[in-house]
């Protein structure tokens, strides 16, 4: 069934690196596991949030609000995956993706 | 932030002749050292470096454009210099495209946000199809400044 209501939710960029290469990369590999339209949106500046390109033109610094939203079949459990992503600060080192896709599926 | 801020126009490589991901970024670092912008004892320490970031997750952002980087203590600020492959180099890119254009980035260690700035800088003028077919298509070291010039000046990018 698919939704034409897009869902929202905002976070805060928590890690002190900001959106850099990596957490881009993460966020994007996410993100690409869901069918959902998925865009981010930065002080009124939309963007697709499944462009590596796209994210890191934002250049969010650590502070930074974004607002995720998502629209389509699994919108609700694409942004549990992503707003935990960033939640947790990318958890550089020891971010295990999958975990955090299947956690979100199954809750 | 600006490409003229962190763009050594010396080591800019038009031409790249490597064919894999760890020769591109060899000739790139070798092309900061020619300009001096980086000491040529610490060459290998910084190859190494900027490999061991890649094994982390590769720097190809799409659209045919890499970012190798690292952090490294010899530098006191962020340098950065340009290459262009005409074939391009597998870089394990998330798009699955080619590499062709390359923009290697070294920063001081305590410098994280300049070196947010820059990739914001290079994503958002990239994002710009004009400047990125152009980019790619240049064959000469003129070319690539005269792009990077117009694309400080706002040319590009609204």
């Amino acid at each position: 069934m698919m939704s034409t209501k897009p869902s929202l939710r905002t976070v805060t960029v928590s890690n002190p690196q900001g959106l850099h290469a990596r957490p881009v990369d993460l966020f994007v590999k996410i993100a690409l596991q869901f069918e959902s339209k998925i865009q981010l949106v930065k002080d009124g500046e939309r963007v697709d949030g499944k462009s590596i390109l796209a994210i890191l033109a934002l250049g969010a610094q650590q502070g930074t609000q974004l607002a995720i939203e998502a629209i389509g079949s699994d919108a609700e459990v694409a942004l549990d995956a992503l707003v935990t992503l960033v939640e947790q600060g990318f958890n550089e080192e020891d971010v295990d993706q999958q975990q955090i896709v299947d956690n979100s599926k199954s809750s | 932030m600006k490409f003229s801020d962190f763009v050594n126009n010396k080591a800019i490589k038009s031409q790249l002749t490597a064919e894999d991901k760890e020769g591109v970024i060899y000739e790139m670092v070798a092309a900061l050292v020619e300009a001096e912008e980086l000491p040529a004892e610490d060459t290998d320490s910084i190859i190494k470096a900027i490999l061991k970031r890649e094994e982390l997750g590769s720097t190809g952002i799409g659209r045919g454009v890499a970012v190798p980087h690292t952090k490294h203590p010899s530098v006191d600020r962020l340098v950065g210099s340009v290459g262009i492959s005409n074939d391009g180099v597998d870089f394990n890119s998330l798009d699955g495209d080619k590499v062709q254009l390359l923009f290697l980035l070294i920063s001081p260690p305590d410098r994280p946000s300049d070196h947010l700035r820059a990739l914001e800088n290079i994503s958002r003028q990239l994002r710009d199809d004009t400047f990125c077919r152009f980019l790619k298509q240049s064959k000469t070291v003129t070319d690539i400044r005269q792009l990077l010039e117009e694309a400080d000046n706002n040319q590009f990018v609204s």
